[in-house]
């Protein structure tokens, strides 16, 4: 079947079987790699996108049912200020080792921030427990956070 | 495989009776998973996502919490301390944002976090179809073991209802960590100071959530010792004793998550924290 979704700002269509998911679409049908997937089954996510403005792991979505639904990925972080703060705080943190995690992050950082622009150290931890890294241990993760939320 | 995306409640309903092998589709946070992994190849999905009534949120008198209400809604608008708890210890933010209450009846695991809730606040699950009438049934009669409701084939769960039950209660969960577990066992317990009743409900300690009432009728006998109206202090014997009663009605298994043994014993440490918080709160 036809699905279409406004990913990023731009209309864009793609022919997938019925059983997809949002991230599969996103990857192998759109080329935009940027979402990972390493679990598909919401435990670590790398996933992580903006659903019609709710954080959701894409390897959860049926792209069949979220037909017409906007997406917003790490793709369009750049496109506003939120986004743009906490990609350069991740940098300059060295919150990024491998980058796996990286892309997830940046999305759950920034829907964390939209919402909640200087959250405490405990409020951080909560919204970042679905996002796994294997590398940084966090720290300077948690560092990225409070440097970006610092420049809002 | 294929999709539908029904945009009312009575297209839904029209739907699942003239194709009863349909699978309904909520947040996806359980169903995707099993699809991900090809453990289940539905011929037909019948996305919910799409279905305003199920969003629907109301609590006044009565609590009535649409099929296709997310935790993370939950969260903001129920006053439910036991179901606010449960819904802050599912998953992740990203989780809560997609998982729903009529998906945690749906899949009815043991383990489901807002289970023992629904069951200790005497919660009526409201389901439909489109030729019968609607059914209500409380937990117990909802979940007839591991995975396995009461729903028939042509029918959606639509909502649940409760009666707010006032600010003494709990919900307790142990678990490997904090975040993004399954339950090794949770407890909830619901005293309704102005009914006069208390509810406790325990899950992944058997094969269903289980009731405790002889843990319940103990716990009545101390708030009306107490006073219904006035906070208390239980004293060391009687968390001891009501701890004991819960775990004697639990009836826990050894497996990947945990031991029969530690699962008793935990279920006795949450019932007497969970007695203290509900005694100390008016
Ligand atoms: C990473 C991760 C962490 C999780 N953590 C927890 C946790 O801590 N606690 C917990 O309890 N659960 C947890 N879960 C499981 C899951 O999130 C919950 O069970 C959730 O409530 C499922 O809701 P859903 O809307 O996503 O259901 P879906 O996956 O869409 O559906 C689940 C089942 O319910 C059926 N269904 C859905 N809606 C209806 C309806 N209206 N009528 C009839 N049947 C229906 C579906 O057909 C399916 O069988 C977790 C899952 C993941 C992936
Ligand atoms: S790939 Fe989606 S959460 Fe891991
Ligand atoms: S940087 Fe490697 S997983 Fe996070």
């Amino acid at each position: 079947m036809r699905v279409s979704f406004e990913v990023n700002g731009r209309q864009l269509a793609a022919d997938v079987w019925e059983g997809e998911s949002l991230l599969y679409v996103l990857r192998e049908r759109l080329g935009l790699w940027g979402s990972k997937n390493a679990c598909e089954q919401g435990e670590c996510g790398s996933c992580s996108v903006l659903l019609d403005g709710q954080l959701v792991c894409a390897c959860l979505v049926l792209a069949a049912a979220a037909d017409g639904s906007r997406v917003r990925t790490v793709e369009g972080m750049e496109a506003d200020r939120v986004g743009r703060a906490v990609q350069e705080a991740m940098v300059e943190a060295g919150g990024v080792q491998c980058g796996f995690c990286t892309p997830g992050f940046v999305v759950s950082i920034a829907d964390l921030l939209s919402k909640d622009p200087h959250p405490g150290v405990l409020a951080v931890r909560e919204a970042l427990a679905g996002n796994i890294c294997r590398c940084t241990g966090y720290v300077r993760i948690f560092e990225a956070v409070q440097k970006a939320a610092s420049r809002l | 495989m294929e999709v539908s995306s029904p945009r009312t409640l009575a297209e839904a309903l029209d739907e699942m009776g003239a194709q009863p092998a349909t699978v309904p589709l909520a947040g996806g946070t359980d169903l995707m998973v099993a699809i991900n992994f090809g453990r289940e190849r539905p011929e037909r999905v019948m996305a919910l996502r799409r279905v305003e009534e199920l969003h629907e949120l109301t609590v006044n008198r009565r609590v009535r919490c649409g099929a296709g209400v997310t935790y993370t809604r939950l969260l903001e608008a129920v006053r439910d301390p036991a179901m606010v708890q449960a819904a802050r210890t599912v998953g992740s933010p990203q989780i809560r944002n997609a998982g729903t209450l009529g998906g945690n009846l749906g899949t009815c695991s043991p383990a489901g976090d807002t289970l023992p809730v629904l069951a200790a606040l005497d919660a009526e699950v409201v389901v439909r179809s489109a030729a019968g009438a609607e059914r209500r049934l409380n937990l117990g009669e909802w979940m007839r073991g591991p995975k396995k409701s009461a729903r028939r084939p042509e029918e959606l769960v639509v909502a649940a209802e409760w009666d707010p039950a006032g600010s003494s209660q709990a919900f307790l969960k142990a678990g490997t960590r904090n975040a993004m577990v399954i339950a090794v066992a949770n407890l909830a317990l619901v005293v309704d100071r102005v009914r006069r009743r208390v509810g406790l409900a325990m899950g992944s300690v058997g094969p269903t959530i289980l009731r405790a009432q002889a843990a319940e009728d103990f716990a009545r006998g101390l708030f009306e010792e107490a006073g219904w109206e006035r906070p208390h202090r239980p004293s060391p014997a009687a968390a001891e004793r009501f701890g004991a009663l819960c775990a004697e009605a639990a009836a826990p298994i050894d497996d990947v998550r945990g031991t029969a043994a530690y699962r008793r014993h935990v279920v006795a440490v949450m019932a007497r924290r969970a007695l203290a918080r509900t005694a100390a709160a008016v």
